[in-house]
Order: structure tokens, then sequence, then C-alpha cells
């Protein structure tokens, strides 16, 4: 424990320090980022030691703050999502390092980075806050200080309106959790998380659906959503990666706390998570197939790997529910190891982004094209990533989703209809999923690195620098190994289960012991297959590497004059998709053609706006709106009559205290 | 000592009445200053006379700001921006008063309901703590020139200072050189505000701010 403190020191001393260096960025960033990175190396030792050995470690200090106690606990599964959040914030760091470096004559980076390493303590506090005042504190600061993160372009009206709608959605969410938090003290008699009683299951239904739309906001489970497509297309690219690498898991990490906390859970409430996480898993796809801008899409891709983790918790917890252990180990453990899968997938595709950005200083899909020859390592990387997000197989987005396929199609719950239709949707919307993001990522891929640049932007863009490729590179690594080792790398779930569950360690040990050896032979089947691509490139090369390389035009049958604006572009490689989710999508196609019999300017526009934002959010905050105008008399700007209001309430509220006393 | 201490409490009510019913700013800030000045003497008198080099040196303090540093402030702010008069507030100078006598009557009756921790050393402390409150909240309320505001968050200022200073035997004499600073600072800053307000729009009527507002 007095590791972890120490590493969290170091990371707030490079922080403190930071800010006060505002005139020597580049010294102000190098501090920063050596302490959130070493900080992170020295912390995140002892979450490997407990998540290996499953032995918890505690410190309680006194604090002086009503139901408060500074009682914090690492058992195995805060260090399971203690280690992304370090692995990741510091990775990102070094990458916001060079990605800053051009601001620096422009912006105060000291302040940046203070909010940085301030966000990577106040997460790792929440994942290890064992009392309700601590979490909901340490939950406040994370959302605050990522909203400073995200206005860093903050004299631009996009990033402004971002900001705004982050704030508000942080803070509805947290009202939540409020209310949770004080029941479940109310009825605990201590808002510490050690001292639980049994709840009636009322209440524990009323606490979990309290949870569900709290901590559903801030992992972005559909409606709950709506923030993400703003707020990562906004923000600095190292912070969206954080942000949608781990921040938004630590609404997974109180879902998963929650049902630590409630007891048995009744079956609706697998049935809740299952179905939210199909449709956030299903929708968020299909928004992402339809955007044009990456990092938006990124963002709804989010919202869909939200989804498959939801999925999983759901699977574990209605084998809770029914007495499966299969379903138990292998749903939690799908679920959970897709946690860290996606921390290091989608922190790898942001940053990828993020140079693609920083080069061509667009991230309009169809704006770019043809860089995967200015730009190699990215273009490499950003394809192991898009492989790994797509679940396809060795990486290791593949492994976790399979985890949760394998789990139900093992389910021994019985053969009734009834007990059929939770594997059917779970199956049918994964499948679904899997399908579509691997259509997401070829038009993403296809279109930004293959072909020629559609743009005089694309056509200038250079390979990141130094610190950027360093950072890609890591986590293009990590994809691998994680997906390779996976055998091994699934044990993890060992202790993490039964910190869940009641269910016996050998039941544990059995199920993970079969499916490793599933994984084994897949692991095997495509090291065989990449051995043979390895062996043809080889031979392609000895073979034809002497032949001369000729350079022409790609489209030249009958072209006048190819051009590049030819091409095929992503909007109409998405479209067959578009058009057969429509009902969803309700995508706004604007179209002017010419009816001659000569051709004409003619041009297409489509938009697709999120449903949730259209059809819920907007005409609510309008009828809100309009409800709380109504009261706009009482806000006249006469400070007189301020200072009225406030005099006569205190002297109603002493009046009335003392009547009845 | 307790008639003492009763008669500087009446003498307060009084000039809290008065305040209320002078439209004149010149006088309003001496009354202020008088005030100030008598309740710079009470940790001397609560001490029974005996000299005490902390207490003296408090009530020193006290008794330059309250006395000295404060009316010169505003009297030089109330000659630099040409107001001599409050007119037209939004109370009027007897409705005020008659107000104000009905807030003695609240507070007298709240005190005798008030649980205190202590005893007091006088009945008449407590009220009047609350009336001087009351009066200062009063002014600020009813009054359109800023200085009558600042010389209401004065008033105010003397009600807590009395309430602390007669109710604790060992008043923590750090809280209320803190609050005496918070004062300090708001005069400094309302006066220079005062200042750059009235040559923007050429008035000091707040009232008149809320214009600004979108």
């Amino acid at each position: 424990m007095s590791i972890f403190i120490l590493g969290l020191t170091v990371i707030l001393a490079g922080g403190l320090v930071s800010i006060f260096l505002g005139r020597r960025p580049a010294l102000a960033s190098f501090l920063a980022v050596a302490g959130a990175a070493v900080g992170s190396i020295i912390s995140i030792f002892p979450c490997f030691k407990i998540l290996l050995s499953g032995i918890a470690e505690s410190m309680r200090l006194e604090w002086n703050v009503p139901f408060g106690s500074f009682f914090i606990k690492i058992d195995a599964i805060s260090a399971l999502f203690l280690i992304p959040i370090f692995g990741l914030s510091a990775i990102a760091a070094v990458y916001g390092m060079g990605y800053l470096s051009s601001y620096s004559s422009r912006k105060n980076l000291g302040v940046h980075w203070f909010f940085y390493n301030l966000l990577l303590i106040a997460m790792a506090l929440v994942v290890v806050a064992r009392n309700g005042v601590l979490f909901l504190v340490s939950w406040e600061i994370m959302s605050l200080s990522s909203f400073f993160l995200v206005t860093f372009e903050y004299e631009q009206e996009k990033t402004q309106k971002a900001g705004l709608i982050y704030l508000i959605a942080m803070h509805i969410g947290t009202a939540f959790l409020i209310a949770f938090f004080v029941l479940l003290g109310n009825h605990n008699g201590s808002m510490d998380f050690d001292k639980i009683s049994v709840l009636p299951s009322s209440l524990a239904s009323i606490l979990f659906l309290l949870a569900i739309v709290g901590f559903g906001t801030k992992a972005g489970f559909m409606p709950f959503h709506v923030w993400l497509p703003y707020a990562h297309p906004a923000a600095p690219s190292h912070v969206s990666a954080v942000m949608s690498g781990v921040m938004i898991k630590t609404g997974i990490y109180g879902l998963v706390r929650t049902l630590t906390l409630l007891g048995t859970p009744p079956e609706w409430w697998c049935w809740t998570l299952i179905i939210i996480g199909a449709v956030s898993g299903v929708l968020g796809v299909l928004f992402a197939l339809a955007q044009h801008d990456l990092k938006r899409l990124l963002a709804y891709h989010s919202v869909e790997n939200i989804g498959i983790i939801t999925i999983g918790l759901g699977v574990g917890l209605l084998g809770i529910s029914k007495g499966s252990p299969v379903l138990v180990v292998l749903g939690f453990t799908g679920g959970l190891f897709h946690v860290i899968n996606h921390a290091v997938f989608k922190g790898l595709l942001f940053l990828c982004a993020g140079s693609i950005l920083h080069s061509c200083g667009t991230g309009h899909i169809d704006r770019l094209g043809g860089i995967i020859k200015r730009m190699p390592w990215t273009a490499c990387t950003f394809l192991i990533g898009a492989i790994a997000i797509s679940g396809l197989p060795p990486l290791n987005g593949f492994v976790s989703e399979f985890m949760i396929y394998l789990g139900v199609f093992k389910s021994d719950t019985g053969s009734g209809m009834n007990e059929l239709i939770p594997s059917l949707i779970v199956i049918g919307s994964l499948s679904l999923i899997g399908g579509l993001a691997l259509a997401c990522f070829t038009k993403a891929f296809g279109v930004i690195f293959l072909g020629l640049p559609r743009s005089s932007e694309a056509q200038h863009a250079h390979e990141a620098g130094t610190c950027m490729r360093f950072s890609m590179v890591i986590l293009a690594a990590c994809c691998v190994i994680l997906g390779i080792f996976s055998p091994l790398v699934i044990r993890f779930a060992e202790n993490v289960i039964p910190e869940i569950t009641s269910l016996n360690t050998e039941q544990i040990q059995i199920e993970l012991s079969s499916a490793s050896g599933i994984l084994n032979h897949f692991v095997a089947a495509s090291l065989i297959l990449m051995g043979i691509i390895g062996i043809i490139t080889v031979l392609h090369k000895l073979l034809f590497g002497r032949r001369i390389v000729r350079e022409a035009v790609t489209w030249d049958c009958g072209y006048a004059r190819p051009e590049p604006r030819m091409q095929y572009t992503a909007t109409s490689f998405a479209q067959p998709l578009v058009d057969l989710f429509r009902f969803f999508l309700r995508t706004n196609k604007d179209i002017s053609r010419s009816e001659d019999i000569f051709p004409a300017q003619s041009r297409l526009n489509t938009d697709t706006s999120d449903i949730c934002e259209k059809y819920i959010y907007q005409p609510g905050f309008k009828f809100l709106s309009e409800l709380l105008a109504k009261l706009r008399w009482l806000q006249h700007g006469r400070i007189q009559l301020y200072i009225l209001y406030i005099a006569l309430t205190l002297l109603i509220l002493l009046i009335w205290k003392l009547m009845k006393a | 000592m307790n008639n003492t201490l009763d008669t500087i409490m009446i003498f307060l009510v009084l000039t809290n009445l008065a305040l209320l019913g002078l439209s004149r700013l010149g006088t309003c800030i001496r009354i202020v200053a008088v005030q100030g000045v008598v309740l710079g003497l009470v940790p001397l008198l609560m001490n029974n006379w005996h000299f005490e080099i902390r207490l003296a040196a408090f009530s020193a303090v006290l008794i330059v700001l309250k006395g000295i540093v404060f009316p010169r402030l505003l009297t030089k702010a109330m000659r630099d921006i040409k107001t001599l008069r409050e007119i037209e507030p939004f109370i009027g100078y007897s409705s005020s008063i008659a107000l104000g006598t009905a807030l003695l009557i609240i507070c007298m009756w709240l005190s005798s309901h008030l649980p205190l921790p202590v005893e007091t050393i006088s009945e008449l402390t407590v009220p009047v703590a609350f009336f001087t409150i009351m009066s200062g909240l009063l002014l600020i309320i009813s009054r359109k020139k800023a200085i009558t505001q600042v010389l209401g968050y004065l008033v105010m200022e003397n009600g807590i200072y009395t309430f602390g200073v007669t109710l604790v035997e060992h008043q923590p004499v750090l809280v209320e050189l803190g609050i005496l600073l918070d004062v300090f600072v708001a005069v400094f800053v309302m006066g220079i505000t005062m200042f750059h307000i009235n040559r923007e729009f050429d008035h000091i009527d707040t009232d008149q701010l809320s214009n600004l507002k979108v």
C-alpha cells in the first residue's frame, strides 16, 4: 500500500510542479509526464502483486468529513482496473508530450498537465475508495479535471459546446450516484463499503437502477452516451485515449462494485444488463458506421465496446442467479478482460487518430486517403488496433468476445425456450456487433490509409514524432501479446471472480483451464497462419524483389482525367449498411442533382445525428427550459432584492427553528 | 460594568435607528465611525479596564480602522463622486424606522428563545447584536447608493462583532481580526469599484446596474 501511495505522490508532485512552470512549456510537460510515467510504474507493481496473489491490502485514516473516512483498499477487482489506468495513462502521457509540443506557444501547457495528473490520481482513488463520501469526492475530481482537459481548445465554439454537454451529463450522473450512496449508507448505518447488511429486495432493486443510470452515464450506456461523441473529438487525442480507454471504465468498475454490495441478483437485473449491453453495442457500432469524423467514429465504438463489456457482466450475473458456474466464470472473465483489451486497442486507435489529426489537420475521413505511404508506423499500428477492435483472432479483442460466446454456448441452464433466449440475444448481438465493427474499420482503414490523397492536407501528411510513435508501438505490441498469451492471461480471473461471487476456487479453475485449453488451439492455429503469411511474404520478396516497379494511375480505363476525388468514399462504402438500418440511424440525406441531359454540378450531403439526442434530450431540455423560464422574474438583476431573499430566508429559518424548540 | 455595557447597547440601538432615518451620507459615515469606536472599547470594558497588551492592541487596531481609516476612505469616496445624499431609497426613511422597530421586537423575541451555550453578561447583548446585523442588512436592501451599502455592510460586521465579543469570555482574537481584514478589503475594493462605476455611468445608483443584465 505504501508503494501505491508513493506512486500517487510522485504523480501529484509532477502535476503541481508543472502548474508553476507555465512559462517554460517544454520543462513543464517533461516534468509532469515524467511524474505521471514514473509514478504509474511505481504504483502498478503492487497492483500486479495483488492481482496475482489475491491478497487485498487496505488502509484507513481519520478524515474530518461528516460520514467520511479515508478508507482505501486494493483488492483483485481494484487491481484489475488500476493496471490499465496506470498503464494507459503513462503511455498516453508520453504521447501527449509530443502531441502538444506544437501548442506550446499558444497554450499554458502547465495547467493542462496539472489536470492530466490530477485525473490520473482521481481515477486511481475512485477505484480504491471504500467509503461513499471519498468515492463521490474522487468521482467529482475525476469529472472536473477531465472537463478541463476536454476544453483544452476552449476558444473554439465546438469545444465549448462539448465541454458544456460533458459537464451537464457528468453531473446528472453524479446526482443519481449521490442518491445511491445516501440510500445505501442510510440502510447500512455507515458510508464504508465493508459494513454490509442484507438489503431488502425492493431497496436493492432501486439501488441497482440508480447505479445503472449513475455509472451508466460515465460508462456511456445507450441512451446516456450523448456526451461521448462530443467530448472525444473535442479533447486532445491523448486525453480522448485516456477518457475512452480507462475513464469510462470507472463506470463499469462502479457497477461491478455495486454488484458485490447488493447481494444475490434477481433474474431481471441480468436481463437489464444484457439488453442494455446489446442495445449499446449494436446501436453504437451502427452510429459509428455512419460517422464522417474519425474521432467521433471511435467515440461511438466506445459505446459499442462498453456494450460488449456489459453483455459479459450480464451473462456472469445470469450465471449467479441461475447457479451456473460456466456462465459466471466465462461471462465475468470475458467482460472484465474486455475492459483491459478495450483500454489497449481503443487507446491505440485514439493515439493513431491523434497523429493523423496532428499531421493532416483534419479528422474528416473523406478528406484523407493514401497516407499509408507517408505514415507507415501510424498505418501499421492502426491496422493492428482495427483488427483487435473488430474481434479477429489472434489479437486480444477476439479473446474476450470469444470467452463470452463460449460461456453462452456451453451454458448448462437447461434447454427450454426460456433458457435459450438470453443465449440467443447474446450470440446474435455479439455477432452483429462483430460484423458491423469489421465493416466500419474496413471503411476507416481503407479510406484513410489506402488509395490516393483526397485533399492537399492528406498530400502533405508526415509521420508522427518519436514520442508519439513509441506510445503507439507499445500499445500495438500489447494487443499482440495479450492475444497470443491469452491462455495464460485469462488466469487473472482466478482471484477476481471470488470477489464478486461465492463460487469456490476449484470450480473457477476448472472452467478457466478448459477455456484456456480451447484458446490454446486458436492461438496455435493463428500462429501457424501468421507463419504461413510470413513465409509467403518472404518468398514474394525473394522472387519478385528484383522486378521493376512502374507507377500508373489507379483507374485508367477510359477516364480522360482521373483524379483522387473519383475514389470510393467512406460514405459510399457505408451506404448499403446505413440504408439497411435506416430505421435506427435516420440519416438525413441532402441530394441535389441535375435532371438535364448534360451533367451539371450536383451534390450529396449526409448527416447522421444521434437519435437519443434528437428525440429524447433535445425535446426534454427544451421543455425544461420553457418550464423554468417561468421563474425568470425572480432573476431581475436587482442586488438589493437578492440580498433580501437571503436575509428573509435566514430570518424565517431561524424563527421556524426557534418556534419548534 | 453591567450598566456601562447596557448603555453601550442602547447607544447601538439608537445609532442603528438613526442610520435608518438619515439621508445625509456624511452624517451616516460619522455615526458608523462612532459606533465602531464605542465597540472598540468593549474588549477593555469586558476585562474590567484591566490593562493587557494583547487586548489593548486589539482595541487599538479596531478603533483605528473603524474610527479613522474607514470613515476617511468613505468620505474621500463620497467627495470624489460628489454624492452627498441618499435620494429616493426603495424604502422611505420613516417606514425604515418603523421596520427597524419591528425588527427590534422580532430580535428580542428571537433571543429570548435562542438557547445559548454560555451565560451572557448582559441580557441586552444578544438582541442588540441581532438587531445590528438586521439593520445592516436592511440598509443594504433598502438603499440605492453604493456608499450606503458599504455602510450597511460595516454595521452588519459591528453586529457580528458585538455578538462575539460579549458572548465569549475570551474571544478568539484571530477570528475577529480575520473578519476585520475581510471588511477592510471589502471597503477598499468597494471604494475603488464605486469610483469606477461613477466614472463610467456618472452615478452610483446600484439599482440601475441591473440594466447591465443581458
